[in-house]
This record gives C-alpha cells, structure tokens and sequence, in this order.
C-alpha cells in the first residue's frame, strides 16, 4: 500500500476508511467492467483500469486537501453506493412532466438512473453539422468519435471524482457542433434518479463546439424518489470550445436532500470564444459543482454565475478555477447563496494569470444572504497572477435581508413571509435574468418559486 | 377616519412625541409643518409600523379601530398608505412584479378577485397614462436607478394604485425640482375625494401652492403648537417657524 493511501487513513471517516472505499469500489469495478458500454474497446478498458487505479491511490478527498477544506465527505463515506449502472426503472414520463423545458422547441434527452431512454427523448431541428447522441450508443459502435475528441478537453486525470466517473461511465450524451453551425433550439439533458437506495449515477458529457458555432445546453438533474433517498450523481462535463464558438451552458440541481451531487465540469476556450455558464441549485444534502476553465486565447469572455438556495443541513460548494493562458481575455465570476436554518455554503474561486496572459480582466464577486444565525458561508478568493499588467478584482459579502426593504414591502400590503420571499427572489434573479433564453429563465424560476414555497413564515 | 389623542412615543428610548392630538375627516387634506426634530417623521413611522418605534401613551384610532393594534400588512390592507421620504431601493425585483403582490394583496384582503399578469398589466398602463408615468421606469427594478423625482412620482403612482382611504405622504416634496413639485402635487390632488384623507408632511411651504389643504397643522417638540386654515401658511412664510413659538 503507498504511504499516501496509508497516511489518508488517519482521516479515517466513519465506518468506512478511504482505504475500504478504494478497495470496495475496486471490487465493484472489477465485477462490472464487462457489463459497461464499449467493454470490447481495448483504449477504453486502459482508460477505465487507469482511471480506478489513480481513484485507488488518492482515495475519497479529505479537508486536509486545500481545494477540500470547507467540504466534508464523512457523511458520503458512510453509504455504500452501488456505482455500477443497474438496470433503469422504468419511469412514466408524467412524472417527469414538471422537469421539462417548456414554452419553445429543443432538443430533450431523458436519462433514467443514468440511462438514456429513447421514448422519453426527443431530438428537435437537426442542422447539418450537429451531432447529439448518447454516449453509451456511441461506445457500444465502436467510441471512434469519443476516442478522436476525448483528448481536447482533458479533466484532470487525477481528480478524485474524475477519475471515479471515468472507471464507471456507463452512458451521457455526446453533442458536436460543427463549424460555423448555429444550434437554435437549446439541448435539455434532463437527468432523472428514480429512488432508488444508494444508487449512483455517473453521466459523462461532452461537448465539442467547432469554430464559430453556437448552442446552448441546459442540464437538469432531479430525482422522483422519496426527499430522504441516499443517491450518488458524479457527473462530468467536457467542453472544448474552438475559436470564435459561443457555448452557453446552464445547469438546474433540484435532488432530493439526501442525494449527493458531485459535478466536475472542464471548459477549454479558443480565442474569441465565449462560454456563459449559470448553475442554480436548490436540492442534495451536499452538492458541489467545481469548473476548470483554461483560456487559450485572446478575446474569449468566460462568465461564470451561479445560485443556491439552501436550507436544512445543506450543504454546497462551488470551486471553480479560471487559467488566463494567454493574453487579452476576459472573465467573469458571479456567485450567490442564500442560506437558511443550519445549511453551509463554500465558495473557493482561483483565478490564474500565466506570466503570457497580460491584459487579462478578471472579476470575481461572491455574495451570501443568511436567512438564519445558524447558517454559515465560507468565501475564499485565490488570485495567483503571473503577470503584470493586469486587471483583477474580488468581492465577498455576507449579510442578511435588509429590514428596510421588507418594511417598504410591508407597508404596501405584502405579508413578511412573501416579502422576504420577493427580496431573495430578487437577490437571486438578477443572475437569472441573465439567461439568454427566456425558456431557461422560466425552468429555473420555477424551481425558485418552488424552494420559496417551502420557506418559513 | 384618523384619530390621535394624546400620543407619546419613543424611538431609541428617546421620548420624541409627547402629547399630540390631531384629527383628519374623509374628504380632507391636512398639512402637517415644523421644523426638523419636531416628530412628523416619526408620527408617520409610528403610523406605518415601523419597528423601533414605540406608543408611550394615548391612542391612534383609524376609522374608529385600534390602529397600532394591526400589523403593518393589515393597516396597509385596511387602506393605510405611508409614501415615504426616502423609498427604498430593491435590486433583482422589477417594480411591476412589485406592483403586483402588492395590489393584489391589497385586492385579496378587500374579497375582490386578483389580476393575472395581463389584467394587472392593463390597470397600470392606463393609471401611468393619468399620472404620467415613463412606462420604462415599471420594467427596471423597484426604485434602483431612480433619479429623486421618479421615485417620489413612484411613491404617487403606488398610492394611486392601492387607492388608499387614509395617506400620509412624508416630505414628499423634498428634493424636488418645480416641474418634479408639479407632477406630484397633481397627482395628490387627484387623489382627493370625498371617502378619503390626505396627511401631507411637509417641512417647506411651497408644496401648499400646489396642494391646498383644509388644514395646516405646526408641530414642535412633539406635539402641535398651532393649527389653522390655508392662510397659515402664508403666515409661516412671513414669520418663520420661531414667530409661531416653534423653533426646534
């Protein structure tokens, strides 16, 4: 045994160490491997045996870990997820019914407990040029599309999660626009848990946006189990956007509170390309999206926002990594959270400036409403900046509703508890309202209105 | 409509009104006059239910109810309309969705139906002809960007709206400029009526020549020292608020 795994146990959470989660997760790779899609592909096995033995060596992240500090995962170390794929239930779509886009024509592929399922999907308007196809269908014809564009993005390999998805891939969706391609209708990748105990899901999607194209992709993830369910989804998302290429990419997580969401996401950007992200969650016990942006190139507008909105024993975390590697691009970070009763927040934002990368402007603001004395957010800004004539700013704040503002509201008739409801819809929808679809906007609304509903009076 | 009798109030622990007694009948416009620290602002806090603003002694009657006994949802509901001094500035909430909760709050607690979006959206595009509203200025967020006029021409708009029975519009006037002092006192004028009363705050005259009041009321120290008809005004202009024994 290394002398890291080794060492990583005196950490040792709960009833399970991190080297029984290695060794457990081993064995159930060892007894599934065959059973994934593409089994027959000999590049995809290595990719699979390398990505277990590298899970195997760092083992499950601890606090000691600076991108890990504010995150523990003792709660996650004590189930005992069955990571492999099984059989999908099968689920009528009118109980999937409320977490569809409405209102314009797109594109809709529906997972269940991972799977891709045909009869809940369907493909709008396909331009010449555009590609959207399962993953698993893609592996099980032989992968040659995934193994020519694997490589562009490239998450890191020795990511923890990463490397867990990348063992246990089992299906995800593979979307290539081709050059100069405008995809009108957004791509909605809704992704359904059926409830399953401890079932996880590990979707891996891939985007590959050729020079000059356009789309916008909206991932949904929800779960139509009891709110208690104990379920894992260890996502992965890998764009590679060419120069000139605008990639909008939103994201809505409403699972159930005892769902753990993990979603790592690898953006690279050409010059000139923009990439607009916006992720709003409101559900899991413990949810954390981490974004690794690399700008390679001049030009490119790289926007991160994102909203949750937490309450219980929540807890979330959002660590995102911004590489300015060359000169003359932009980026913007705008992260909110609005927490009640005992939920905890984390916001980790490093933003790099390679010694190549001058001219860069680069912004970073977090802001935190705390609904409750118990609640407690952590803002952390890491600017590491190599070069010397740039601009770079962050912000972190922490407060409370304004008793100002619901006194104005009060004295027009508007009760305390819509009020309050009404500030933090409006704290929260500023970032909404950037959305470039209207559709989106109401599909992330929605979910708000529907976490507000359950607020105290 | 608005009874107040001998009314003591602290804020902050400190006694700011101390023996007020002044009544307002439907159909009237009362001015309220006096120098700064004379306890108009805190009367019409104390009227709203401001929290931190506490009734010593006496009473506030409100079409002859207990009016520091409601909630400061319900005296709004019930027809009280405070148009402040300083609006508040909400980011993130567009002043039509604002507009919204509020009337149709009003409209639930009164037994009438509430307006969908595009019944609502109608009764205020035809209220913001009347009053002269920018149509714009509905689709940015609740008073955020407003320049000193637009928010006091809000506070109108919003009364005219919720058509109250009793308002008490606090130095509405202040900070505006003549065409701003205008467009406000036209649309308190048309706001008056037979089944309502108006209170006026104000700390200048000059809003008078606009909006004439049946009764002109100078406050100091916490209580009034002086009421008369409109032509106090003009007395207050020539002698100041010391002739009257009112300096603060």
């Amino acid at each position: 045994m290394p002398d890291s795994v080794r060492r990583r146990n005196a950490d040792g959470a709960g009833s399970l160490t991190t080297t029984d989660i290695a060794a457990s997760y081993k064995r159930q790779f060892a007894a599934s491997r065959a059973g994934l899609p593409g089994a027959g592909l000999r590049w995809l096995n290595d990719l699979r045996d390398d990505a277990i033995e590298r899970f195997a060596l760092t083992g499950l992240p601890t606090q000691r870990l600076e991108d890990w500090k504010y995150t523990n995962l003792t709660p996650f170390a004590k189930t005992q997820f069955n990571l492999a794929t099984a059989a999908p239930a099968r689920i009528d779509r009118e109980r999937i019914e409320r977490f569809l886009l409405r209102g314009v024509p797109h594109h809709q592929l529906v997972f269940i407990d991972g799977r891709y399922d045909a009869s809940l999907s369907q493909l709008g308007t396909m331009p010449a040029g555009l590609v959207i196809r399962s993953l698993a269908a893609i592996l099980d014809e032989g992968g040659e599309e995934f193994a020519e564009h694997f490589p562009r993005v490239g998450v890191n390999r020795d990511q923890a999660f990463a490397a867990l998805n990348t063992a246990f891939m089992a299906d995800g969706a593979f979307i290539r626009v081709g050059r100069g391609v405008c995809v009108e209708e957004p791509i909605h990748l809704l992704f359904v848990t059926s409830g399953a105990t401890a079932t996880a899901t590990q979707p891996r999607i891939f985007v590959i946006a050729e020079a000059g194209c356009a789309l916008t992709l909206l991932q949904t993830y929800a779960d139509v189990g009891t709110d208690e369910t104990s379920s894992l989804t260890n996502a992965v998302t890998e764009i590679s956007a060419a120069p000139g290429a605008i990639v909008r990419d939103y994201k809505l997580q409403r699972e159930g509170t005892g769902a753990f969401h993990i979603a790592t996401t690898a953006v690279r950007l050409g010059s000139d390309a923009v990439y607009d992200s916006f992720a709003l969650a409101v559900g899991a016990r413990l949810c954390r999206n981490e974004i690794h942006a690399v700008l390679d190139g001049g030009g490119i507008g790289c926007r991160l926002k994102g909203a949750h909105l937490l309450r219980g024993r929540q807890h979330a975390d959002t660590t995102t990594v911004i590489d300015h590697a060359r000169a003359g691009s932009r980026s913007e970070e705008d992260y909110k959270c609005v927490l009640d009763d005992a939920a905890r927040s984390v916001f980790q934002g490093r933003i790099i400036v390679r010694p190549d990368a001058q001219k860069t402007d680069a912004r970073q603001m977090n802001r935190n409403l705390l609904l409750s004395r118990q609640a407690q957010a952590d803002s952390k800004p890491e600017l590491r900046i190599e070069a010397d004539d740039v601009k770079c700013s962050h912000g972190a704040t922490i407060g409370e509703l304004d008793a100002n503002s619901v006194f104005y509201l009060r004295t027009r008739g508007i009760d305390e508890k819509a009020a309050r409801n009404l500030l933090i819809e409006g704290f929260i929808g500023e970032l909404v309202d950037e959305v470039h679809v209207g559709s989106v906007q109401v599909h992330l609304r929605q979910a708000m209105w529907s976490w507000l509903s359950r607020s105290r009076a | 409509m608005l009874e107040i009798r001998n009314l003591h109030a602290r804020v902050d622990g400190k006694d700011i009104l101390r023996g007020l007694t002044l009544s307002v009948n439907a159909g009237e416009v009362h001015a309220l006059m006096g120098p700064n620290g004379s306890g108009k602002s805190t009367l019409a806090y104390l009227i709203a239910g401001r929290a931190g603003y506490e009734r010593t002694d006496g009473e506030i009657l409100y079409q002859g109810r207990d009016l520091l006994a409601m909630n400061v949802e319900e005296r709004a509901r019930e027809g009280v309309f405070l148009g402040f001094q300083y609006p508040v500035e909400i980011p993130g909430v567009s002043a039509l969705t604002f507009l919204k909760s509020s009337v149709n709050a009003v409209r639930k607690h009164r037994g009438l139906a509430e307006y969908d979006a595009m019944e609502f959206l109608k009764v205020v595009r035809e209220k913001a002809k009347q009053l002269d509203m920018p149509d714009g200025l509905l689709q940015r967020p609740v008073n955020v960007g407003f320049s000193g006029g637009e928010k006091k021409r809000h506070e109108i708009f919003q009364m005219a709206l919720l058509e109250p029975t009793l308002a008490l519009l606090d130095e509405t006037d202040s900070g505006l400029d003549i065409d701003a002092l205008r467009v406000v006192a036209s649309g308190i004028n048309r706001l008056r009526d037979p089944s309502r009363a108006i209170l006026v705050i104000t700390h200048y005259q000059r809003l008078l020549d606009y909006v004439v009041p049946d009764r002109i009321h100078v406050m100091a120290q916490g209580r009034l020292v002086k009421s008369g008809d409109k032509t106090l005004a003009a007395e207050l202009e020539k002698t100041g608020y010391a002739g009257l024994g009112a300096a603060a």
